[in-house]
């Protein structure tokens, strides 16, 4: 659909992720490796869910569309549970590595805390399960053409855009929470995270019906971000601490 | 996108003017639309709101108005498409009026009155819509349900109601047809001899194949030049034609009605030239490229005067050509002759016409000569006139004006020639029917034979024996107009060749392969009805000059496949010794490095990579455009919220922190 829509969407869908690549794990080369160590987890997750796919339908036959479909929301519902094992496998490294890393930094302590460790893990799960979602639908929207020919929604690249978008913020959420939950042994934490990313799964099986889908899920996705914020130590007392110390600021330099 | 097959487009270039363009490289895009009157044409080249549009054509709008019109609108059309159907209109020629006007012989020194079809007009229903330029690729589509996806996809999303705009999404087709040749033939020539890298890329390559000559005596293949002693009649026919889409000319009429005329005359002759060889020699000539200004015959010709053709221009005693003759508009056949050389008697027609005259004794149809002083028609003969004078007749079926309402078009197929086969019988047992048209064109090669034996001082009394066999001329047409891959092609054709029998029709554009079908149909027919079948081995039949008697020289020896005998597998293959050569027939321009030659023809083709298709939507601008400004919406106020924030981080995430290490 050509340029215009390539950019556009290519935005849509990892703007915000670009953003806190650059302001907040660019500069702390530890930080890279563990984003980059997470994507890879969830790369192999999707890696073995998908082996398992695809051995159940070429077992069966390739004809029967409504068999494929089911084999399909199996497959999915499957990689959803095997992406938070594999969430919960990396955090048991992450809290191994970091006492090897406490040892052999030059600061007392780890370098890095289990919090940081929890959001850098789910923002490499999100950008990573959200290139995975986009790059196909990304290069087929450089050419001329749209979809629509066969009776589809001509609004499918850009609300494409959108669901990945929330769905790379929702995997940082999920991050954040599913660690702090591990840390403090509150396992009723991961059954909820599992949850609702099932739930985020089942809402997409609307599409094309978008208001049905896209809605519900950035509602969740707000839902998401208020308890990560939560549990990663803020609180509305900060905020509000955060507005008055703006506005001494404005009235000091006045 | 649904991918779509369609043949194409034009794709020559003359020495001087373009004759047809392609496509940008990425593409043309345009909105379908499918032109439903010549009113309708309104719509893409002015009312239409989302120009450029893909103009769907049926074969009945296809005209040379409508065309015009698209062409000078050319910014607002991507592309037309025609959907070529199976029934043809009742009249239709791309080519000119005036065939090959610049290049036969009538000049401004050379009768100038009867030049450039001031006399007779020879194609009155041409309109000239294959030597047009256009700016934009020309498709066409056969009639099918591709065709009819790509209608419904218009239907659904492109019709205009009551006047309004239609609605994105648009339904668009995109055509790839890039050609990479240039301008006219002397620079696209040009740029092909630029060498500076390993592989030079070759854009444009000169038209041509090969003619293909047998004779009734032999000629030493290496022995070139004047022949003392040596009277040669020409038996002449042209193997080439053409259509506006390259891939499917099939020159029923143009073409195929003389050869296959010609091929059976030869036939004829076999015998009676064995028992009783007549005086002069025999040679028949089958010139390809004719079409595109006798590139065949003008090289022949050239051959002869320059001493590289096994006889030359003072052998020729006299020349007849096998014209258009199997559509005729009456009973009679016409004998037509160049005035100018009759008038100023330095040729004596008057035997040639005598022989062929009294040679139609028994037979249901007169030879006549045409009443008014005209030229001669578009033929190969003009090209030797051109050289020298000499007698010759064109043997047609026109008085005046072509018979033929499909010259050189895609329509001129085996229904221009009423070739009916009844319909319950299988493809074997149709190419054993013998139908009216291979009866009247037997006559006619009965004729040819006849009037070619007397003039070459054969025996008077033997020549009423010579008959062409209907069943033969019946097999060629089936072969040539409906299907080559039959039992009777596959007999006399070699086994590496067989895989160019197709169950359609050959195609007769000449190509710049060196290797089209026809060619090598004719050579092969031609060497098994006018030579003889040999004992020789396979391995002896490839160096026949190990054995006393057999001498390549003299002549050439194909292995053919031969009939598969009835209660076998196995072919009955031989060995065919016959006096039949092929010689290049590749315009002397290009020998001679003038391409911007005046005299001989400078068709060149273009080089292309590939030519596709594709259909598909397209969304509005609008839309597109508000993707956009999301995007870089969303991505400008993310790196706002997650700078204020990664600033604000130690205010925000107060809990248990380690001084040193930083925050979110």
């Amino acid at each position: 659909m050509t340029a215009a829509v390539f950019f556009g969407c290519a935005f849509i869908a990892f703007g915000p992720a670009f953003s806190l690549f650059i302001f907040t794990i660019a500069k702390d080369p530890l930080r890279v490796i563990i984003l980059i160590a997470g994507a890879f987890f969830w790369l192999v997750s999707l890696l073995l869910s998908s082996l398992v796919w695809f051995i159940a339908t070429k077992a069966t036959n390739a004809q029967d569309l409504t068999l494929q479909k089911n084999l399909l929301i199996f497959g999915s519902i499957f990689s959803v549970i095997l992406q938070e094992v594999f969430r919960f496998a990396y955090y048991r490294l992450l809290r191994k590595a970091n006492e090897g890393l406490a040892a052999i930094s030059e600061e007392d302590g780890p370098p890095l805390s289990v919090r940081e460790m929890a959001y850098v893990a789910g923002l490499g799960f999100g950008i990573m399960s959200g290139a995975f979602s986009m790059i196909n639908t990304l290069s087929d929207s450089l050419g001329p053409g749209t979809v629509g020919m066969f009776g589809d929604s001509q609004y499918y690249f850009i609300t494409s855009a959108l669901m990945t978008l929330a769905l790379t913020m929702l995997h940082t959420f999920w991050g954040v929470v599913f660690f702090e939950g591990c840390e403090r042994k509150r396992w009723w934490v991961i059954a909820v995270v599992l949850c609702v990313h099932l739930m985020v799964f089942s809402l997409s099986l609307l599409n094309p019906f978008y208001v049905g889908s896209i809605l519900p899920v950035y509602a969740i996705m707000l839902l998401m971000a208020v308890w990560a914020f939560f549990s990663s130590g803020g609180s509305l007392h900060n905020i509000t601490l955060l507005w008055t110390c703006r506005k001494s600021n404005t009235e000091t330099s006045s | 996108h649904r991918f779509i097959g369609g043949d194409s487009i034009c794709i020559l270039r003359q020495a001087f003017f373009l004759s047809c363009v392609s496509a940008s490289i990425s593409g043309d895009t345009g909105v379908i639309h499918v032109l439903e009157s010549e009113a309708d044409l309104e719509w893409p080249l002015s009312k239409g709101p989302n120009p450029p549009y893909m103009v769907l054509l049926e074969s009945s709008l296809f005209t040379r108005s409508i065309m015009m019109k698209m062409k000078n609108e050319s910014n607002r059309v991507a592309g037309v498409a025609v959907v070529v159907p199976n029934t043809s209109p009742p009249e239709f020629s791309p080519h000119t009026t005036c065939p090959n006007e610049n290049t036969g012989v009538y000049s401004d020194n050379y009768g100038p009155n009867l030049a450039h079809c001031n006399t007779t007009v020879w194609n009155p229903r041409g309109n000239g819509l294959s030597y047009e330029e256009f700016d934009f690729p020309v498709f066409s589509l056969k009639e099918d349900n591709e065709t009819e996806f790509i209608k419904q996809c218009y239907l659904d999303h492109n019709r205009a109601v009551n006047g309004s705009a239609p609605q994105y999404p648009l339904c668009a087709m995109q055509l790839f047809s890039h050609m990479h040749a240039v301008t006219n033939t002397p620079t696209c020539m040009r740029r092909n001899d630029i060498n500076f890298s390993i592989n030079p890329e070759m854009v444009c390559d000169p038209l041509g194949d090969y003619n293909v000559w047998g004779s009734i005596r032999p000629y030493n293949d290496t022995v070139f030049g004047h022949k003392e002693n040596e009277s040669v009649v020409i038996a002449a026919a042209r193997l080439d034609s053409r259509a506006f889409f390259w891939e499917v000319s099939t020159g029923a009429e143009g073409s195929v009605s003389g050869f296959v005329t010609l091929l059976a005359a030869a036939q004829a002759l076999r015998e009676v030239t064995h028992e009783a060889p007549p005086t002069r020699n025999i040679l028949f000539a089958f010139f390809q490229g004719e079409t595109f200004d006798y590139i065949g015959s003008s090289r022949m010709v050239y051959d002869m005067e320059n001493g590289k053709f096994v006889i030359d221009l003072d052998n020729i005693h006299s020349v007849l050509e096998i014209g258009q003759v199997a559509v005729h508009s009456g009973t009679n056949l016409f004998l037509h002759s160049d005035p100018v050389s009759r008038r100023n008697n330095t040729v004596n027609d008057e035997n040639l016409v005598n022989n062929l005259q009294s040679s139609t004794a028994g037979l249901s149809f007169l030879l006549v000569e045409p009443n008014v002083s005209q030229p001669l028609p578009p033929s190969s003969l003009q090209r030797f006139l051109r050289a020298q004078p000499i007698p010759g007749i064109v043997l047609a079926d026109h008085e005046s004006a072509f018979n033929n309402r499909y010259y050189e078009s895609f329509y001129d197929n085996a229904a221009n020639l009423n070739l009916t086969y009844p319909s319950d019988l299988s493809p074997e047992e149709q190419l054993e029917f013998v139908t009216d048209t291979a009866k009247s064109l037997t006559d006619v090669a009965t004729v040819v034979a006849r009037a070619l034996y007397k003039q070459a001082g054969g025996n008077e009394s033997l020549v009423n024996n010579i008959k062409a066999d209907p069943k033969i001329v019946t097999q060629m047409l089936y072969g040539f107009l409906v299907s080559s891959n039959n039992s009777w092609f596959q007999a006399v054709m070699a086994p590496e060749l067989k895989n160019i029998l197709k169950p359609s029709p050959p195609e007769y554009y000449v190509g710049v392969a060196m290797s089209s079908t026809p060619t090598r149909l004719v050579q092969y027919l031609l060497a098994n009805l006018t030579g003889a079948a040999t004992n020789l081995t396979q391995s002896q039949c490839q160096k026949p000059d190990e054995l006393p008697n057999e001498s390549r020289q003299m002549y050439s020896y194909l292995w053919v496949q031969g009939i598969v005998p009835p209660n076998s597998t196995e072919r009955d293959s031989f060995c065919v010794r016959a006096s039949v050569r092929l010689t290049k027939a590749v315009s002397p321009a290009f020998e001679l490095g003038e391409y911007a030659s005046k005299d001989y023809s400078t068709w060149t083709e273009s080089r292309w990579k590939f030519i596709k298709a594709r259909i598909f939507l397209v969304a509005s601008r609008d839309l597109e455009m508000l993707t956009l400004g999301v995007g870089v919406a969303v991505l400008f106020t993310s790196l706002l919220v997650t700078y204020f924030i990664s600033t604000k981080a130690d205010v925000l995430f107060s809990s248990t922190r380690e001084p040193a290490s930083a925050a979110y």
